[in-house]
């Protein structure tokens, strides 16, 4: 599936989808990933065929596929709040799509009866959707979805009305369910963690454009731009102007003075503003002097003990939010607020981001 | 352990403290639904055990001819009666007229015989100078009819303080002369016809609500919300005018020089010659009638469509089904319990709707009620009123328990 410079607009007047370019390759899993509002269901949507590009192409095995009705995609879709229906048993729901499509008794009875092996549901499909629980639920959602061997399966956040426990559960089922399988799912979400878990790739959208699109190591370790570095994971951010740039490097200026050696990644020249990213996990707490090029003095505001790891907020930089994340390792310093530290870390790891 | 053992810190059992800490909720409660329940039982539940009891109630001869009610117990009913029961009746009926009862017990055995009115007021005139008997005689010659065995029979039955006549009469059934139930002359026959007709009509409006209902409860359900409240109001304009306005209007539309009528003339449609009858006759009532009605459809039907979201047909279509597959299979029947409760609705208001087929419907067009409200108002006949309207009750009560039976009256909403 490829969309080609698509674009929706629902009023005629503000554009949801800005420039949607995708290309996604047969068995891939890729998620959508963006807040609310961002113009992902509407992508998905897109797909489905349940709205139509304002502009661009939407490209199925080659074949622009705008025009196609819903029913004729041959496209399986997961919806939030399942979908089940209601007055329909666990049963009929599965051979819905099978019956529509005219298949024979037996066969439908076979396919269902494989869907329902599949999701581990063998015994409940006399039931009616309502009398199971949300897992369940969302198990025979995704079973109808792939009952009749879709080519592609749309999900839109799935799994957004179950408890943490069973949302991770199902996360490693619907991916297992996908390696074993070997159908393309595009995936609709607002979590990041159920992101970077499942897929292959990640297109992050905010404000109706493909921020960046990558695999999720990739997108962790190297945002391209403040929006991605802030949106997957944590984050810390120094803002300040850029006073020399070069290939391999650039010093950014401070408010309060400091001048940042950094990895410009998204910056176009010496006098713009630029926001370093950070990742809490890559501070070096007391480090030699002269093993890092940035090493600065860090009151300690706040410790947080978190088990398995230490959150440590300290003022750095003249940004007081600066948090440092260490594990709870044997032997590692022990912080008191109000203590003056220094930290410090690597070019490669502080990223000189857009404004 | 034993739950009955529980107690409390103070060593009251569990039960009695809970008992005790649920009485002030239990009594606000009670209270804040007096009113309404006194309301209820005075303006609906009493009025309507009134007319049941009416229905069978048979008081006028044996309280006003006493003496000949009883005398009747021992008459086997062959023939004429002995002179104990002329007797009898010769002294009622002249104490009747003195004291002007015997109006009522002539009214009453009118309902069952033509004639009879006349025949006791004709004969109680004359029995207030009757010294003494023998009364036999004095009776058969006050009038030959009082020689025919079944002016006594009828009486004779009438005797009984509960009746099933007016019963029979609702259902264009008498007592023939031997007794035995029998069917009432064919020229005589109105109200099974009418009955019939009220449930027909009734069943087309309903069916009318529903086809035209249906696709404005959909748009309710799917526009935006914006557009949504826009139709509602219009659903719910008609219930903030006046029904006499309303029906009044579809008469200045309907009539033969209405507007409609008008229309189609201008438009060559038909010639002026041949306009057409839509109002006073079966087609007026059933318009009118449809377009009163409708929101009592729209709305049952638009709660439950509201409920359903948008995923499930598209739901369907993802899954390969046509537009038309997936409203059929996956929309309608979730619909169908809007579509039990409207229906039943409209039906149950429909069969006991009495202002417009009186003003609309001219003889054609008419209902059931529009003959309790003439038994009531003209011919006082109120025991067939009230025997007509059980009947009706008894059809609702009926129509309501099916509803319960197939969809269950829980699913009941109404907006």
């Amino acid at each position: 599936m490829r969309f080609v410079n698509v674009q929706k607009s629902y009023d005629g007047e503000t554009l949801v989808v800005k420039d949607f370019n995708l290309d996604v390759a047969s068995g891939e899993f890729i998620t959508l990933l963006g807040p609310s509002g961002s113009g992902k269901t509407t992508c998905l949507m897109m797909m489905a065929g349940f709205e139509t590009p304002t502009h661009g192409q939407i490209l199925l095995n080659g074949e622009p596929i705008n025009t196609v009705p819903p029913h004729k995609r041959g496209i399986g879709m997961v919806f939030q709040n399942y979908a089940l229906f209601p007055h329909m048993s666990v049963s009929e729901n599965l051979a819905f799509p099978l019956e529509v499509r005219k298949l024979s008794r037996t066969e439908v009875a076979q396919k269902v009866k494989r869907a329902l092996a599949m999701v581990r549901l063998e015994d409940f499909g006399n039931r009616r959707p309502a009398q199971l629980s949300g897992g369940q639920q969302q198990r025979v959602a995704l079973a109808r979805a792939l009952v009749f061997d879709p080519e592609i399966v749309l999900m839109d956040e799935p799994l957004g009305a179950l408890d943490k426990n069973l949302r991770e559960e199902m996360q490693y089922e619907i991916k297992h369910i996908h390696e074993e399988l070997g159908v393309t799912m595009i995936y609709v979400t607002h979590d990041q963690s159920e992101a970077l878990t499942m897929s292959d790739r990640i297109a992050v959208f905010e404000d109706g454009i493909v921020q960046q699109l990558a695999e999720p190591d990739v997108l962790y370790e190297k945002p391209c731009n403040a929006f991605v570095a802030s949106f997957i994971g944590e984050n810390n951010r120094l803002v300040g102007e850029v006073t020399s740039l070069s290939d391999g490097g650039c010093i950014v200026r401070m408010e309060t003075g400091e001048e940042i050696d950094a990895l410009p990644v998204n910056v176009a020249s010496t006098g713009v503003r630029s926001t370093l990213s950070l990742r809490p996990e890559r501070v070096f707490i007391e480090p030699d002097k002269g093993s890092l090029p940035n090493i600065y003095e860090a009151e300690v505001r706040e410790v947080i003990y978190l088990g398995d790891h230490l959150r440590t907020r300290v003022c750095v930089c003249g940004n007081s939010e600066f948090i440092i994340k260490t594990p709870n390792a044997l032997g590692h310093p022990v912080l008191r607020r109000g203590n003056t530290i220094n930290v410090g870390w690597s070019r490669e790891d502080c990223r000189a981001l857009d404004a | 352990m034993n739950s009955t053992n529980l107690t409390t810190a103070d060593g009251v059992p569990l039960k009695t403290s809970l008992r005790r800490a649920q009485r002030r909720h239990r009594l606000k409660a009670v209270l804040l639904v007096t009113p309404l329940f006194a309301f209820l039982l005075v303006a609906f539940v009493l009025p309507i055990m009134d007319m049941l009891t009416r229905s069978v109630d048979n008081p006028e001869v044996i309280t006003y001819m006493p003496q000949t009610a009883e005398a009747l117990i021992a008459w086997n009913g062959d023939g004429l009666p002995g002179e104990a029961v002329f007797a009898a009746a010769a002294h009622d009926l002249a104490k009747g007229s003195r004291e002007r009862t015997i109006g009522h017990v002539a009214s009453r055995l009118n309902y069952e015989k033509g004639g009879m009115r006349s025949l006791v007021m004709k004969t109680a005139r004359k029995a207030k100078k009757w010294e003494s008997g023998p009364y036999r005689e004095l009776i058969l010659a006050a009038d030959k009819r009082w020689r025919e065995p079944d002016v006594w029979l009828l009486i004779k039955r009438q005797s009984a303080p509960y009746t099933l006549s007016y019963f029979l009469s609702a259902l264009d059934l008498r007592h023939g002369s031997d007794g035995s139930i029998e069917s009432k002359p064919a020229h005589m026959k109105i109200y099974v016809d009418l009955f019939m007709r009220t449930l027909w009509m009734s069943a087309l409006i309903t069916a009318l609500c529903l086809l035209l209902g249906y696709p404005v409860a959909f748009l309710l359900a799917t526009l935006p919300m914006r557009q949504a409240n826009l139709l509602m109001i219009l659903v719910l304009l008609p219930f903030w005018t006046s029904m006499l306005v309303r029906t009044t209007t579809w008469i200045a539309i309907l009539q033969s020089q209405g507007v409609l009528n008008d229309l189609f003339v201008w438009t060559g449609l038909i010639d002026d010659a041949n306009r057409i009858q839509m109002i006073y006759n079966k087609t007026g009532t059933i318009i009118a009638m449809t377009h009163i009605l409708l929101p009592f459809m729209i709305l049952p039907l638009y709660s439950v469509m509201k409920t359903i979201p948008p995923s499930y047909m598209r739901a369907a279509r993802s899954m390969g089904a046509t537009a038309f597959t997936a409203f059929r299979r996956v929309y309608f029947p979730q619909t169908l319990t809007g579509i039990g409760a409207g229906s039943i609705l409209v039906f149950i208001l429909s069969i006991g709707y009495y202002i417009t087929p009186a003003l609309v419907g001219g003889q054609s067009g008419r209902f059931i009620t529009n003959f309790i409200a003439y038994h009531m108002q003209q011919s006082l006949n109120w025991g067939l009123a009230a025997a007509i309207g059980s009947l009706l009750l008894g059809v609702v009560i009926a129509l309501y328990m099916l509803y319960n039976r197939l969809i269950g009256i829980d699913n009941m909403k109404l907006g």
